[in-house]
């Protein structure tokens, strides 16, 4: 491909990561097949953040739609980064629950029911601190049940990223779709710095922090399955792809032995640059660029 | 409240396996063992601190790339034993004061090493293995989804030295802009947010909380009476759905999380709605 069809189709394109959490999932489905399941009209908010001077939300950021994709009924359910950091709570976590057991559910029926995740959340919202992290755990094992029927796609898009109890999910999910304008990792640059110092992570060097956990390098090493450019039409090409992929053979975080290995191998007397372990690691795993 | 030890984790691993070292082959800082438990054979695991460990910043009772992955691990290998035959009970003793905060953990994936081990204790629940998670001591954030959350069971000390939370307290102020102080004065009256074992008790998710005098040196009649709890979960589990919604249908989260369960049910009948219509 050359560089002035890049630049062309660059500029024709429809940015994903402009769209709010709402307009992400529509975008994904079959023209006209979604609707939106406990919208804000119905007003469920989070019963925690009000007592605390907060301002809730009337879909507390998080969207669930249902509908088709690929002409698959399929649910999406996308976090909000814009409301308390794509934080989960007590209503966005069930409501990400409910949807992933409703699929689950239907597939069991032998309706078939695929899901996909759009994960814009730095984890736990503190102001719903356990019950927050209570979600997680649920979530992660709804994920698993749902995973064995059908492909779990996640997606993060950026620029919020993925963090804290969340990059769990991720790492459950069947595959990982990233932008290089999107991040993943369990633990933000700042709270590392915080927790073991400046000389561990320095977390105002943003090159470094792009190093480790950008979409680029998760992909590179094979921690995602697929990197695409802030592009909506890309975004929609690749969770079909994966609907169509269907449930891996062997999900990646099942996958012990090889990864268990590869920390085996490494030199934990010294800290690295990223780029050393894409060689080593990616060699490992059959990843598709969808690009 | 007490600041993390880790003494607690071979304390209890030791009282009831018998044993204090890990498994071959695998770090220092997972204990691994199969011991009598009633008529069960089961499989203790338990993350301790090791000063001696590869990576730095997992050396003091934090879970890490290593821990994750052998906790994944030896879970694994009970599922692939137990094919055919009775499934063995899986017992996640948790006293485990984070996840590894560290440059290397992040550029190795620790996110997937945490999931790893949640896979596998969540497979092994799948499969029919009761997992039963006992907290006797720090329960933090990552470090407990990875090792303890995904049981059929949580049972924990009532006891000022257990505490489970998403956060250590002083970064959690920091994070919602609060002092301390008021973080804990909105403890009293928002149970989430509490770092009280008896507050975290009130949102249903606990199957019982366990009392005992001495958590840190354990006479043999309190190792007993902690066994006997274990035993009666594994029952209770073997005669339960193999999924977690005993955590939203018990008492305490009928009331506790009540919002959860309209938000369920909401979703339930637009769902079915929505099917109807199409």
């Amino acid at each position: 491909m050359s560089e002035q069809r890049n630049d062309t189709k660059f500029i024709n394109r429809q940015s994903f990561i402009e769209l709010n959490a709402r307009e992400r999932a529509e975008i994904l489905f079959d023209t006209g097949t979604s609707r939106e399941l406990a919208g804000p009209f119905d007003r469920m908010e989070s019963p925690w953040l009000a007592m605390q001077g907060v301002t809730p939300q009337a879909d507390d950021g998080c969207v669930v739609m249902k509908g088709k994709i690929s002409g698959q009924s399929t649910v999406v359910i996308a976090l909000e980064g814009a409301f308390q950091g794509g934080s989960l709570g007590e209503v966005s976590g069930e409501k990400l629950t409910a949807a992933l057991d409703l699929a689950c559910a239907d597939n069991e029926k032998g309706i078939r029911t695929n899901a996909v995740m759009l994960l814009e959340t730095g984890g736990v919202r503190l102001q719903e601190a356990n019950l927050g992290l209570a979600s997680i755990a649920e979530i992660m094992a709804s994920i698993l049940v749902l995973r064995r029927h059908v492909p779990v796609i996640c997606i993060i898009a950026g620029t919020v990223g993925c963090f804290g109890g969340m990059s769990l999910a991720a790492g459950l999910a069947s595959y990982v779709v990233m932008t290089r304008e999107a991040r993943l990792g369990m633990n933000g640059p700042e709270v590392i710095e915080q927790t073991s110092g400046v000389e561990e992570f320095d977390s105002s060097d943003r090159a470094l922090i792009w190093a480790i956990h950008g979409g680029e390098q998760r992909f590179a090493m094979g921690l995602a399955d697929a990197l695409v450019e802030d592009d909506a039409q890309q975004m929609v090409e690749a969770v079909q792809s994966f609907i169509a992929k269907g449930v891996p053979a062997v999900h990646r975080s099942s996958e012990i032995a090889l990864y268990r290995s590869h920390i085996a191998a490494l030199d934990a007397s010294r800290q690295w640059d990223p780029k050393e372990l894409r060689a080593i690691w990616k060699a490992d795993v059959a990843t598709e660029d969808t690009q | 409240m007490s600041e993390y030890k880790g003494i607690r984790g071979a304390v209890w691993f030791k009282a009831l396996t018998g044993q204090s070292a890990p498994l071959s082959g695998g770090p220092a800082s997972v204990l691994a063992a199969d011991a009598p438990l009633g008529n069960d054979t089961a499989r203790f695991l338990c993350v301790v601190p090791n000063p001696e460990g590869r990576f730095p910043c997992a050396r003091h009772g934090e879970v890490g790339l290593e821990e994750a992955y052998t906790l994944a691990t030896r879970v694994r290998e009970v599922i692939h034993e137990d094919n055919n035959t009775i499934k063995r009970p899986i017992i996640a003793i948790v006293d485990v004061k984070s996840q590894a905060y560290g440059r290397r953990e992040e550029t190795a994936g620790i996110f997937l090493a945490a999931a790893a081990a949640a896979d596998a204790y969540g497979s092994a629940r799948l499969a029919g293995h009761p997992i039963i998670t006992l907290v006797v001591g720090h329960a933090f954030s990552g470090a407990f989804l990875t090792h303890g959350y995904q049981a059929n069971r949580l049972l924990a000390f009532d006891d000022d030295g257990v505490m489970i939370h998403a956060m250590h307290k002083a970064a959690a102020a920091r994070i919602t802009r609060r002092s301390v102080e008021s973080l804990e004065a909105l403890g009293k009256t928002i149970a989430p947010l509490s770092y009280h074992i008896r507050d975290y008790a009130k949102l249903g998710l606990l199957h019982k909380l366990l009392h005992v005098e001495n958590p840190e040196d354990p006479p043999q009649q309190e190792i007993q009476a902690v066994q006997k709890e274990l035993i009666t979960a594994i029952v209770d589990t073997r005669n339960s759905p193999v999924d977690l919604r005993s955590r939203m249908t018990s008492p305490g989260a009928l009331d506790m999380r009540k919002t959860s369960i309209q938000v369920r049910n909401l979703l339930e009948t637009q769902w079915a709605e929505i099917r109807h219509a199409q």
